[in-house]
């Protein structure tokens, strides 16, 4: 953060540190909060103050993007309570896992020559999305029971699963656009 | 319990100062200018009763420049001195302008700025040159109807602008010497227009076809707040290739060669034009083209042949719109409203794909040519300070991802598409070898891995970095994209503390030497020096900060200790005397030391601001 708020991003909100929260509410309390320090409120202001309210507008949106998405939020939340990830160097080594992630990349792959390549594809994504549902499930439990460095741990294949849901993403595009 | 207090925003209008505020659609084909009066948003029309200005400019040897419908009408005749379509430049290199296509009627000038420049009769112009002389005339339309100096005004950019045309286009309105007081996205500023007539809530999505562009945006309505969820499109797709692909069909028809001359070329395309608008209300349109030999071609475009000419373009933008639904992770049902902008939305095979596709019929109430303008002068009006309790605000998003060049040619993207603006984001890198003080930062654009690939905003260099082992220097890059969608980006090198920051310029935008030598050139400025309006603006600037702090005092001064009252109230008393004076270097110098004074107590009245906006908010909920 550098616009001088250095409460943590459950605290801008006004809400309770914990994995599960009011979607809503968070909503709700992002656009008071917009609505006072978006920079065009300070049009007219001195170029310093139109500067602050930039960085003040920009940490506001990092926040609330941080807590909005789940995987984000995860990770946020354990390293609010000290967890420290340094993903240059830790990988998850779950060897059943890393066969998972293998079999679902390659069936990703396989799409593209597969007879009915649409059905194919979102048949991956739904299984990639259910299996994101229930590892969060399992992460907030891990939370409930103060096991934080299980809960990393999840955090870590949750990161694996999400740059596939991208992947599989980027391919539904392609698809689309070779219509 | 006595009631928490909402502090109000951060403006220091006075009361009952009403500023004179405009609204711009700068567009492809036609711009028009927009105001506010007696709370009613409407287009301004010129002398003549016209709404739209054609954004044709036709320079003159001697150094006058016709605007408009004037200068269209010389298209023909002098086709290498009438600039149209000028907006399909901004911000772009001559190596995009080849990819533009063949077609485009003009002589580039080779030169060593990466600005294209355009050969007329009046001298070389630049693409920011010649916007800026559309929006001279808008800018005196509003100025004589409105009966006063305009304090500030919105432009209007397609959401899928990317860094370089945003610049270009800010470039253009301070040329013309405007306060550009926000770039809007076209989309959003529709959807205001629409939004508050109806006080709208949910999800509407914006189809916006113009002359030359294309952008879809999603949004949501939430009580004032327009929060673009998703935006995508196209920079170079609009109205402008359905006349395309009639003139080649005509040309097929026709037997004309890819080879002809410009007239023909512009014949043909004045034809097309025609026949399309035609076919808005007919079946089908008899052609009439006057060829190279003399002789008259003549033929027939029916409904069905033109629907299927322009099948493939109009599936190219529904592409886009099941993109920008995914992006916003919302589907086709959820969708309330869909609002259509830009001229090209009047041909009717474009509203039934689009009703189809949303499985909906669009709305079409407010004229589409219109909309857009209307909607920026309803936001130029709230900034301008005249609507201090209104509570719009518009969210908008980043169309583009933005990232940095790393080892082997691949994009690292720092902001992804579709980021909610502002937004400020940091990553580290390193030294690659032992001793290195030097690196160089190359800014990209784009959604693709390879640098190749994406678009390039530029490149700087961090010198002076301390010589240490590879891998052990940190230099955290910083960027920044302020609420037009405008980059700053900053590197400084962390472990030693020391800092070395740069502000980055697009590699197609103007210098800012470049910009001051077109201020000095043009004949807004020609009787005016430069001194004088750097004076001006320190002097602005000078009554924005004083007004602001004094405001601040008279409200918060108990937050400060004595002495902290003393520090600022000196500085402040030294500004207000060197105000009096003629030196804008020594104003600057005043701001400076006092924005410095006072960076503390505005920090702490911010954080003042934010806990209660939502202590305030609280309370209401458990009242």
């Amino acid at each position: 953060m550098n616009g001088g708020t250095s409460t943590n991003y459950f605290e801008i909100f006004g809400l309770p540190v914990d994995f599960e929260i009011d979607s809503q509410l968070l909503a709700e309390h992002y656009r008071e909060l917009q609505k006072t320090v978006h920079p065009d409120r300070y049009a007219n202001a001195s170029e310093r103050d139109r500067r602050m309210s930039v960085l003040q507008a920009a940490d506001i949106n990092e926040a609330f993007h941080t807590l909005k998405s789940p995987l984000k939020r995860a990770r946020y939340l354990l390293q609010t309570k000290g967890v420290i990830f340094d993903d240059e160097k830790e990988t998850t080594i779950d060897p059943d896992f890393l066969v998972e992630q293998m079999e679902l990349r390659e069936a990703l792959t396989d799409v593209n020559s597969s007879a009915d390549a649409f059905a194919e594809l979102n048949d991956i994504m739904q299984d990639i999305a259910k299996r994101i549902a229930h590892m969060l499930d399992e992460y907030n439990d891990c939370i409930k029971m103060g096991e934080l460095q299980k809960a990393k741990a999840i955090v870590q294949k949750l990161q694996f699963l999400e740059k596939l849901k991208i992947e599989s993403e980027i391919l539904e595009e392609e698809l689309a656009n070779a219509i | 319990m006595a009631l928490l207090q909402i502090s109000e925003p951060g403006q220091s209008t006075k009361p009952h100062e009403r500023r004179l505020a405009a609204g711009i659609d700068l567009g492809t084909t036609n711009s028009l200018v927009a105001s506010v009066r007696s709370s009613l948003a409407d287009t301004l029309p010129s002398e003549t009763g016209e709404h739209l200005l054609p954004s044709v400019v036709h320079y003159l040897a001697d150094g006058e420049v016709m605007v408009g419908a004037a200068a269209k009408a010389q298209a023909s005749q002098d086709p290498l001195n009438t600039i149209a379509s000028i907006k399909r430049l901004m911000g772009r290199g001559l190596g995009d302008i080849k990819h533009l296509g063949s077609r485009l009627p003009y002589e580039f000038t080779q030169t060593d700025s990466s600005v294209p420049r355009i050969k007329t009769v009046a001298g070389d112009k630049s693409p920011v040159e010649v916007s800026a002389d559309i929006l001279r005339v808008l800018k005196r339309r509003a100025e004589q109807t409105l009966g006063g100096e305009l304090d500030g005004v919105v432009i209007t950019v397609p959401a899928y602008f990317d860094d370089a045309q945003r610049q270009a286009t800010k470039d253009a309105g301070k040329l013309a010497g405007l306060n550009v007081l926000r770039l809007l996205n076209e989309p959003t500023a529709a959807a205001v227009a629409y939004g508050l007539d109806r006080s709208n809530e949910g999800v509407i999505a914006v189809y916006d076809l113009g002359g030359g562009t294309f952008d879809i945006s999603i949004l949501r309505l939430n009580k004032g707040i327009f929060e673009v969820m998703s935006t995508g499109g196209d920079t170079a797709l609009g109205g402008d290739d359905f006349d395309l692909a009639i003139a080649n069909w005509i040309m097929q028809q026709a037997g004309v060669s890819d080879d002809a001359g410009h007239g023909l070329l512009r014949r043909l395309m004045s034809e097309a034009c025609a026949a399309k608008e035609a076919l808005t209300s007919s079946d089908s349109a008899s052609l009439n083209i006057e060829l190279e030999n003399g002789k008259t071609w003549r033929g027939e475009l029916s409904r069905a042949q033109l629907n299927q000419l322009i099948d493939p373009l109009i599936q190219k933008t529904i592409v886009a719109c099941r993109r920008a639904l995914r992006d916003a992770q919302i589907s086709t049902d959820e969708v309330q409203a869909v609002v259509m902008v830009g001229g090209s939305t009047r041909v009717p095979r474009v509203r039934e794909k689009i009703g189809e596709f949303f499985a909906q019929p669009p709305l079409v109430d407010i004229d589409p040519d219109k909309v857009v303008a209307i909607g920026a002068a309803l936001q130029a009006d709230v900034l301008a300070g005249n609507k201090p309790d209104d509570e719009m605000l518009l969210l908008d998003v980043t169309p583009l991802s933005l990232g940095l060049e790393t080892m082997g040619g691949l994009v690292e993207k720092i902001i992804p598409r579709n980021t909610t603006i502002p937004v400020a984001r940091a990553q580290d890198f390193t030294t690659y070898k032992d001793g290195q003080t030097a690196m160089t930062i190359h800014v990209l654009q784009g959604e693709r891995e390879l640098v190749s690939d994406c678009r390039s905003l530029g490149r700087f260099s961090l010198h002076e970095i301390p010589p240490m082992v590879a891998g052990a220097a940190r230099i955290r890059v910083t960027f920044q994209v302020d609420a037009d969608g405008l980059l700053s980006v900053t590197a400084q090198e962390e472990t030693t503390g020391k800092q070395a920051s740069i502000q980055i310029k697009p590699s197609y935008g103007l210098t800012d030497s470049e910009i001051e030598n077109m201020l000095r050139d043009s004949i807004d400025y020609a009787k005016d020096d430069v001194e004088a309006r750097n004076l001006r603006e320190q002097q602005v600037e000078a009554d924005r900060v004083i007004d602001a702090l004094q405001i601040a005092l008279q409200k918060d001064g108990d937050m400060l200790t004595e002495s902290e009252v003393k520090a600022i109230e000196s500085a402040l008393l030294h500004l207000q005397k060197v105000r009096q004076g003629d030196d804008h270097r020594a104003i600057k110098k005043a701001i400076d030391v006092l924005n410095t004074a006072s960076t503390e107590f505005a920090a702490r009245r911010m954080n003042k601001t934010i806990k209660q906006a939502l202590a305030g908010h609280q309370l209401k909920e458990f009242e």
